[in-house]
């Protein structure tokens, strides 16, 4: 399982920087999502993955099972989400606006500023 | 409670401003009447920590590990005070210096919003928590940046955010990894931890280590990761690029300095290689700023370049005895106060001078020496301060730097320091020599070129709020040059409370041993 999540998390690093790198800056959301998801997935793997054994307390006993899933990386996979989700939403609108603006969507054409 | 009042103060501002956004001054009033009450409650923070040692707020009553914990030690205190300085500042300065369309827009209470973050950045314990502050101030900072609209200001908004989310998504992605190996996130528990870790698996520490420093670099901005800086500072208001030049790239400093001397465990490797990154980011910066001539993209330049001494500081954590390292670290906390406040200061009054002149261009400028002498008496004050000369705030902060350097027998390295403040010395006289002193260009300057919907016809109340935070700045770098024991022992405490390792864990943990915590029954694959 974790040879198949490594490579996913690779492949998700990978498309996310292609797309960073192009010059359309919708594909640069796209990008940044991806490299969110790549990041959420390289924490859950790292706080360790665990089968059919989640974090809850049965009515009889007092703490979970032993060797129960870690339920801290999911909580702070929650909050990347909610986080990215915020950030990307602003990020859309941005580009939008910047299309407005400029009215072309590659990075290239967006350097009037630069020196 | 206390200790999160400089988190609370800035959120309940931005709420009010946003519910009064239609009364314009009702609003101000707020904005004001916030900054305030964020300046009172950092110095009684401050004199709290001061007296009774280490603060620690368990949030929501969960003991560390388990809970997330604020943490106010007194760099994190310091650097909470000198924001508070600088908001105030830059807050007053925005009453005239940001038009009132862009105070309808929410300027104030995204101003807070950053705020909330920066503070909270500085105040945590948690290094999931200093990701969360650290999106809180990114999304402040994205909303003042592109404010107003305009081609400049969105192109400047697409490179900030991207580049602002790939550090965020480097330094999420180390602070799992952490995860993974520590099983904690509490900083004064990771200490203890990765110590360990360090020894059965370093190359792992060191990689994580690696991703941290990008996302922080990415912040601080630091040679090579630097190149945003010039070409998204120049874009909004100027009361903007002083806020985001004291605080944004500050907060990175910050977190690299955290978790460079307590997180981490030290590794010759990493400081070698934050010694060659400090001394290219001061060349790098400094010569950047020859290239520049418009007197803001100079000053933004010039951001880059004194990064680099407070980097140098860090590096120097690698010296063989203590004493040296204090002094190191204690040089970097100095540098970056008198830095936050001098170069606010240095960027308030380019807006200044853009708003008498409609120009910020070297060569269109020139003679406001005859006609405005007390601005060119403030500025050459900053100016001077930055470049440090005695006797004000820079004086010591460059003297502690190349001290540590001199200490730890790092030559080339303080030999660059002393080089790239005798250029920072000629650069700063060139501008000032172009837009005070040297004749004035023909043809002659326009009236001042200021906005149609802009707040003017009230000369006297603009000049006091234009420039009244600039002489603020400036009586306090000035009696920092003078009086400079009082900064001084408080750096040297902060470096001793970060540098004695056990300092953190004691007042964190409590009663409860921190090494109980963590799971060590899921087996973690490396």
């Amino acid at each position: 399982m974790f040879v198949v999540m490594a490579i996913l998390v690779g492949a998700l690093y990978a498309a996310a920087l292609y797309l960073l790198l192009a010059r359309s800056t919708v594909k640069l959301i796209f990008g940044l999502l991806l490299l969110g998801h790549a990041a959420n997935l390289l924490i859950f793997s790292a706080g360790g993955l665990v089968r059919a054994n989640p974090a809850i307390v049965h009515s009889d006993a007092e703490v979970p099972l032993p060797g129960y899933a870690d339920p801290i990386p999911q909580a702070l996979i929650l909050t990347a989400i909610v986080i990215s989700f915020a950030v990307l939403a602003f990020a859309a609108v941005l580009v939008k606006r910047a299309y407005v603006e400029t009215g072309t969507d590659d990075s290239e054409e967006m350097r009037t500023t630069e020196q | 409670m206390l200790i999160a009042l400089p988190i609370i103060i800035p959120l309940l501002t931005a709420c009010a401003c946003l519910l009064f956004g239609h009364r314009a001054r009702l609003q101000r009033a707020l904005a004001v009447l916030g900054a305030f009450g964020l300046l009172v409650a950092a110095i009684t923070l401050f004199v709290r920590v001061w007296t009774d040692g280490v603060q620690v707020l368990h949030v929501g009553g969960w003991q560390a590990p388990l809970g997330i914990s604020l943490v106010a030690d007194t760099l994190a205190t310091l650097m909470v005070l000198v924001a508070a300085v600088i908001h105030l500042a830059v807050t007053i300065y925005s009453l005239e210096n940001v038009d009132v369309r862009r105070h309808r827009y929410g300027y104030f209470a995204f101003l807070n919003v950053m705020l909330m973050g920066v503070c909270g950045a500085f105040l945590t314990g948690d290094l999931f928590n200093l990701y969360v502050w650290f999106e809180v101030m990114l999304i402040g900072s994205f909303v003042l940046l592109v404010l107003g609209g305009g081609r400049a200001q969105m192109e400047a908004g697409i490179k900030y955010v991207t580049v602002s989310l790939l550090s965020s998504a480097l330094f999420l992605a180390g602070v799992g990894v952490i995860y993974g190996i520590a099983h904690t996130l509490n900083m004064a528990h990771l200490s203890e931890r990765l110590a360990v870790a360090a020894e059965t698996n370093p190359w792992l520490v060191v990689a994580v280590s690696v991703l941290l420093l990008l996302a922080f670099g990415i912040k601080a901005a630091v040679f090579p990761l630097h190149l945003w800086l010039p070409d998204t500072y120049r874009a909004p208001r100027p009361a903007v690029t002083a806020a985001f030049g004291a605080l944004l790239t500050k907060t990175g400093v910050y977190a690299l300095i955290r978790v460079f001397s307590v997180v981490l465990p030290p590794s010759d490797y990493l400081f070698e290689l934050l010694a060659v990154i400090a001394g290219l980011t001061m060349v790098v910066g400094v010569l950047g700023a020859v290239a520049q001539s418009h007197i803001r993209h100079i000053l933004n330049v010039h951001i880059v370049s004194q990064i680099g001494y407070m980097v140098m500081g860090v590096a120097l954590l690698n010296a063989s005895d203590a004493a040296t390292r204090q002094l190191a670290l204690a040089a970097a906390v100095v540098y970056m106060v008198h830095n936050m406040l001098v170069k606010t200061n240095l960027l308030m009054l380019s807006g200044v001078i853009q708003d008498l002149t409609g120009t910020e261009r070297l060569s269109r400028l020139g003679g406001l020496l005859s006609r405005f002498p007390v601005l060119a008496v403030i500025f050459l004050v900053s100016a001077l301060s930055l470049a440090g000369l005695p006797p004000s705030s820079g004086f010591w902060a460059k003297l502690g730097v190349i001290q540590a350097g001199f200490n730890a027998q790092a030559y080339v390295l303080t030999s660059i320091a002393v080089f790239v403040g005798l250029l920072t010395l000629l650069s700063m006289l060139k501008i000032w020599s172009e837009v005070f002193w040297k004749p004035a260009p023909e043809p002659p300057i326009k009236s001042p070129a200021i906005p149609a919907d802009d707040t003017l016809g009230r000369g006297a109340r603009r000049r006091v709020f234009l420039l009244a935070p600039s002489v603020a700045l400036v009586v306090l770098s000035m009696a920092i040059g003078l009086f400079p024991q009082p900064l001084l022992a408080t750096a040297r405490r902060a470096a001793n409370e970060l540098l004695d390792r056990a300092t953190p864990v004691a007042s964190v943990a409590g009663n409860a041993p921190l090494s109980e915590f963590g799971r060590p029954d899921v087996e973690v694959h490396p």
